[in-house]
């Protein structure tokens, strides 16, 4: 695992520990393995504090996806504890899912936009779930849009749209309730070097507001130009679990 | 886009619908439920034709007896058969009783026995028809009992053994007509129910992001009520055209005394169909929640989503 030296001066200490908020997310020894196949995931333990921000990394295949997937509630884990904002999933009741989801915002990989949607109303998607009356979020979707620079494009439907553009919709229908936390799955596979500084000075300004930040990438080059933490998989495990000051592996 | 024109698309903006709206599918979908609501349109207008003409056909019969009369001693029967009218005729409860001549009580007698086997030695017996008050018809026992007085011997049928078996052939029709009509709406609750599974299977993906984005099964489930019911409602409106049409045209080709006596349709029952598009829309409604439900909980149990 990479060390952040910024985030290395402050690598806790029990005082720092008792201090410290609750984390927002904990695996502990979690394994995820889909049907009779082999384990994707094999008793992996870390936590993320509120706020801080991570590369999830590794080789294709290394579980990468299958992590996120249990983080947006998208999948159970065969074994091992999960704690999302303070509960126990092994526990929760199906229908306080919703809620857990709604403070969780995630770019797939391949997008996932709705198709037949503009891109404005893919982005007020999360808001009209919530409940929220158009008249309320209106501006803010443009804003928002303007924000990643796609203002021009309220009306246009994916289809039209360019990988960048994609890219960039995704992540502001990720981000537009204010989620506690932040996924993204290889968010810059699609686009060129410069965009993806863009699309990653983009999320360290999510981060500075607040988001903790979660970003799967194999692009070593990006992870090491960033200076921020990594947790690094290896076939299913994590890599070093030495921690640092925001990122604690158990 | 310029502030201008995206200030103007904010205005007119509308929130688009979650699910894609309809296909080639859809169009099928609609058509078979239409036929399944004309159907079930035309079982309706059949059970209020039934119903009236079971009623018609008892009020008829309740209007009405016959009483048989034989001769007694040296009497011919058409005497016994005059007596026998007088008698009655002065009965509380009947407006009028006739005896039936020789002629007409032989060509009741026709389809029984043939042309040929009727001849003047036959002993045809002669019948005196009444005609009974229909708010307060006259007992068969008054019937009897002046009958009696006057010594002759005769038989009254007051027509409730026949009254009867109307009345409960008219029950055996109105249940077929609702069965029939309980049916097709459980078909088209079927064909609602599988078309609502088709498209959350088609719409996996679809149905992944709303979850992810923290959609309630119920909120899904809602999206696929709102279409199906949509579109069932359309369907039950071109059904109950179909069907009012139809029933309009049975009525204006003849109504109850001309194309379907035994099963008059009255104007009014044309009102029956109104309800049919609320009716299909009610129908694909709670089918298409309870199927998208069940699915739903199906793919939450397999993993969360």
């Amino acid at each position: 695992m990479s060390r952040n030296p910024r985030q290395t001066s402050s690598f806790p200490d029990a005082a720092h520990d008792a201090a410290a908020p609750a984390p927002v997310l904990s695996f502990a020894g979690v394994s995820m393995r889909y049907g009779r196949g082999q384990e994707t995931l094999r008793g992996v333990s870390f936590s993320l504090q509120p706020g801080s921000f991570h590369f999830l990394t590794g080789p294709s295949g290394a579980g990468k996806s299958t992590l996120l997937k249990l983080i947006y509630l998208a999948a159970r884990p065969s074994r091992g504890l999960i704690t999302l904002f303070g509960q126990d999933l092994a526990v929760l009741p199906p229908r306080q899912l919703p809620h857990l989801r709604r403070r969780i915002g995630v770019v797939f990989q391949e997008f996932r936009l709705l198709d037949h949607l503009s891109a404005f109303d893919n982005v007020a998607l999360p808001l009209r779930i919530a409940g929220k009356k158009p008249k309320a979020y209106r501006d803010d979707v443009a804003e928002l849009l303007s924000w990643v620079g796609l203002g021009p494009r309220l009306h246009a439907m994916p289809a039209t749209l360019s990988g960048g553009e994609k890219q960039r919709l995704a992540i502001a229908r990720a981000v537009v309730s204010g989620p506690d936390i932040l996924l993204a799955d290889e968010p810059t596979g699609n686009v060129d070097d410069e965009m993806a500084q863009r699309i990653l000075r983009l999320f360290v300004e999510l981060n500075r507001q607040g988001t903790t930040v979660l970003i799967a990438s194999h692009d070593r080059d990006l992870v090491a130009r960033s200076g921020m933490p990594e947790l690094r998989l290896e076939q299913g495990r994590l890599f070093d679990p030495a921690a640092d000051s925001r990122m604690t592996p158990e | 886009m310029s502030a201008e024109a995206a200030q103007s698309f904010l205005r007119r903006w509308t929130p688009g619908p979650l699910m894609p709206r309809g296909d080639v599918r859809d169009a099928s979908l609609v058509f078979v439920i239409a036929v399944l609501c004309f159907f079930a349109c035309l079982a309706a207008l059949a059970a209020l034709a039934a119903d009236r003409a079971a009623g018609g056909w008892a009020a008829q019969l309740q209007g009405s007896a016959t009483v048989l009369v034989r001769p007694t001693g040296g009497e011919s029967v058409d005497a016994a058969a005059a007596r026998a009218a007088e008698a009655l005729s002065g009965v509380r409860g009947v407006n009028e009783a006739v005896a039936l001549e020789k002629d007409k009580a032989l060509a009741l007698l026709q389809p029984w026995l043939g042309k040929d086997a009727l001849d003047d030695d036959l002993p045809a017996p002669r019948l005196v028809t009444l005609d009974l008050d229909p708010i307060a018809p006259a007992s068969a026992a008054d019937l009897g009992a002046a009958l009696k007085a006057a010594n002759i011997d005769a038989t009254v049928d007051d027509h409730s053994l026949w009254i009867k078996d109307i009345v409960r052939a008219g029950a055996w029709a109105r249940a077929a007509a609702v069965g029939v009509f309980a049916l097709t709406a459980l078909a088209a609750a079927a064909v609602i129910a599988h078309a609502a599974r088709a498209v959350l299977a088609a719409r996996h993906e679809i149905v992944e992001v709303l979850h992810v984005s923290g959609a309630e099964d119920r909120f899904i489930a809602g999206l696929l009520l709102r279409r199906f019911a949509a579109m069932a409602f359309v369907a039950g409106v071109i059904a109950a055209a179909g069907a009012g049409v139809l029933g309009a045209a049975v009525r204006l080709a003849g109504g109850g005394e001309g194309l379907t006596p035994p099963l008059p349709v009255a104007w009014i029952d044309l009102a029956a169909l109104l309800p049919c598009p609320l009716l299909a829309a009610g129908v694909a409604a709670l089918s298409a929640r309870f199927s998208a439900l069940g699915l739903l909980r199906d793919m939450s149990n397999k993993d969360w989503t």
